[in-house]
């Protein structure tokens, strides 16, 4: 359907999730536009991974409106009324929803081809024999062509994760989250994988939304970075103002303690 | 002694009554396979019910689980065998006269639902011990309810149940002994019992009842545990069912070469290798 061009492919409006009486995101405004790539940094428990989580409908949004390409997510605003989407509009939209995960999450029961197709043909009706050609061509951009009929458990970690950035794209995604997809691997394979990324990131307009502790990538491939902290936003702007000369004193904090380490 | 010294004479009575006995096995036999068939589409149909996140679903899974666990497996039978009929010889016109007439339908069913709600919870809590990151993955790929449960999560949710469904099986081969009191169903038990009576012969009654009971079950455990090698070997854990079940030295029998190192390397090759050094490398000499 044709949208504005100026329509944010994620909004945020006034978002709060609880879990329980544990406040996590409290009056979180933001968007995303198409093609835009936003890495959301900050300490482990301000919120990051659940906004992801948000957006791939993981969690329950307890207040608030998420909407995709302008349509609601979850909820939607009826005169004032907050009223639950059916669900056959929350799996549309998801459905152009991808997702990589810090455990990569392959599936053991079935080959690296099997996992890579099995979504294409039967969530989206692909025919098998184009989805196979797919998957082989995606294979071979992540680095494994001679892995598709390969056990993920004979797999290392960083060629899990490969096979996974490959099940995602397979969905042909308009929007892709990363959820700190480096974090359990060896920190050799790390620039791999990133590298796949990268790619991924100069090749495609797909709308990214990262959580990562890899600030170099995070540099390289964003357009905006946003510091969380408690479960809002502290700053946000171009990776190379937060990164040179971050406003915030949480954000210069942060940034020396993580930054330090290396 | 002479109970010892009365062992042929044991044995010339079995032998003669073998027919009366091996039709009881056969029954057994026939009701343990029926009555494990029906549990196990309980216990899943059940399971998964339970284990949705539909309260509607769920609510009533719950109950027949909970109502078929808590009631005696005796006192079902007599009410599906005494108290049942009842209905349809006071009121002839009732259909399906002929199933609730039917004893050895009504045993198969008795066993299905007792031993069923028992499996229910085995596939429940199986389904639960797959990892949460599996679930999201399935939903990440939108995948449905139907599909995800399918293709993933019941996949990898199977070899975790198998160990409880074979102790399972095993309970309801052993419950079924309780089926010599359905009239007309004469059962591996009952056929023991009844050559009881005349024959006098208690031990050799009780001590062949015991062996076949244990050969049965033995049959079934092995069974199932090829089911759950198999299982785990599609999950990419442990060998598969072909590695298992042929010993190591016919591995590779038409390769002349190719077994010689494996089974140096094997069972022989290890404990051989301090006491020789050529040993340690047999391939290097080959």
């Amino acid at each position: 359907m044709p949208t504005p061009t100026d329509t944010p492919v994620i909004e945020f409006v006034d978002v709060e999730k609880r879990f329980g009486d544990n406040v996590v995101l409290k009056d979180l405004n933001f968007s995303v536009a198409r093609g835009e790539r936003v890495t959301l940094i900050g300490p482990s428990g301000s919120g990051k991974t659940t906004i992801l989580r948000l957006v791939m409908t993981l969690e329950e949004l307890t207040g608030g409106y998420i909407y995709i390409d302008g349509q609601p997510l979850t909820h939607e605003n009826r005169d004032g009324k907050r009223v639950p989407v059916s669900k056959k509009q929350q799996k549309k939209l998801r459905t152009r929803i991808g997702m990589v995960f810090q455990q990569f999450n392959l599936f053991p029961n079935m080959t690296v081809l099997e996992n890579i197709i099995e979504a294409p043909v039967h969530v989206l009706g692909q025919s098998k024999k184009d989805a196979i050609t797919k998957a082989h061509s995606l294979l071979e951009q992540v680095g494994l062509p001679d892995k598709a009929n390969a056990h993920p458990t004979s797999l290392s970690g960083g060629q899990q994760q490969r096979v996974a950035i490959a099940r995602a794209l397979a969905m042909d995604p308009e929007i892709l989250l990363l959820d700190e997809v480096t974090s359990a691997l060896d920190p050799e394979v790390v620039g791999d994988v990133l590298n796949i990324l990268r790619q991924v990131a100069d090749t495609t307009n797909v709308t990214m939304l990262i959580v990562t502790h890899e600030m170099a990538f995070a540099r390289d491939v964003s357009h905006k970075v946003m510091m969380f902290d408690g479960g809002r936003v502290v700053e946000e702007g171009h990776p190379d103002k937060i990164f040179t000369s971050p406003e915030h004193e949480r954000t210069q904090r942060f940034l020396s303690a993580v930054l330090g380490d290396q | 002694m002479d109970f010892f010294e009365d062992w042929p004479g044991y044995f010339e009575v079995v032998v003669n009554w073998s027919d009366r006995l091996l039709e009881g096995l056969w029954t057994t036999i026939q009701l343990t396979i029926y009555g494990g068939a029906l549990a196990f589409v309980i216990a899943v149909a059940l399971g998964l019910m339970a284990g949705s996140p539909s309260l509607w679903l769920r609510a009533p899974a719950r109950i027949l689980i909970e109502f078929f666990r808590g009631i005696s497996l005796v006192v079902l039978l007599f009410l599906l065998m005494y108290v049942l009929p009842q209905l349809w010889m006071r009121n002839p016109d009732l259909p399906l006269r002929d199933l609730v007439y039917n004893t050895f339908l009504l045993g198969v069913l008795a066993l299905g639902i007792n031993y069923g709600a028992y499996g229910a919870e085995a596939v429940r809590a199986s389904l639960t011990t797959v990892p949460s990151g599996q679930w999201e993955a399935t939903t990440a790929l939108s995948m449905s309810w139907v599909h995800k449960m399918r293709r993933v999560i019941f996949p990898q949710a199977w070899a975790l149940m198998l160990p409880s469904l074979t102790n399972l099986w095993v309970h309801l081969l052993k419950g079924s002994a309780i089926a010599y009191i359905i009239p007309h169903v004469s059962d591996f038990t009952a056929a023991l019992n009844q050559l009881r009576r005349p024959t006098d012969i208690w031990f050799s009654h009780a001590f062949i009842g015991l062996v076949i009971y244990f050969l049965l079950a033995l049959i079934l455990t092995l069974f199932m545990q090829a089911l759950e090698a198999r299982a785990k070997h599609k999950l990419g854990r442990g060998p598969s069912l072909r590695e298992v079940l042929s010993p190591a030295p016919k591995a590779a029998p038409p390769d002349a070469a190719g077994p010689d190192p494996k089974t140096l390397t094997g069972p022989g090759g290890g404990p051989k290798q301090p006491a020789s050094g050529a040993g340690a490398h047999p391939g290097g000499f080959a």
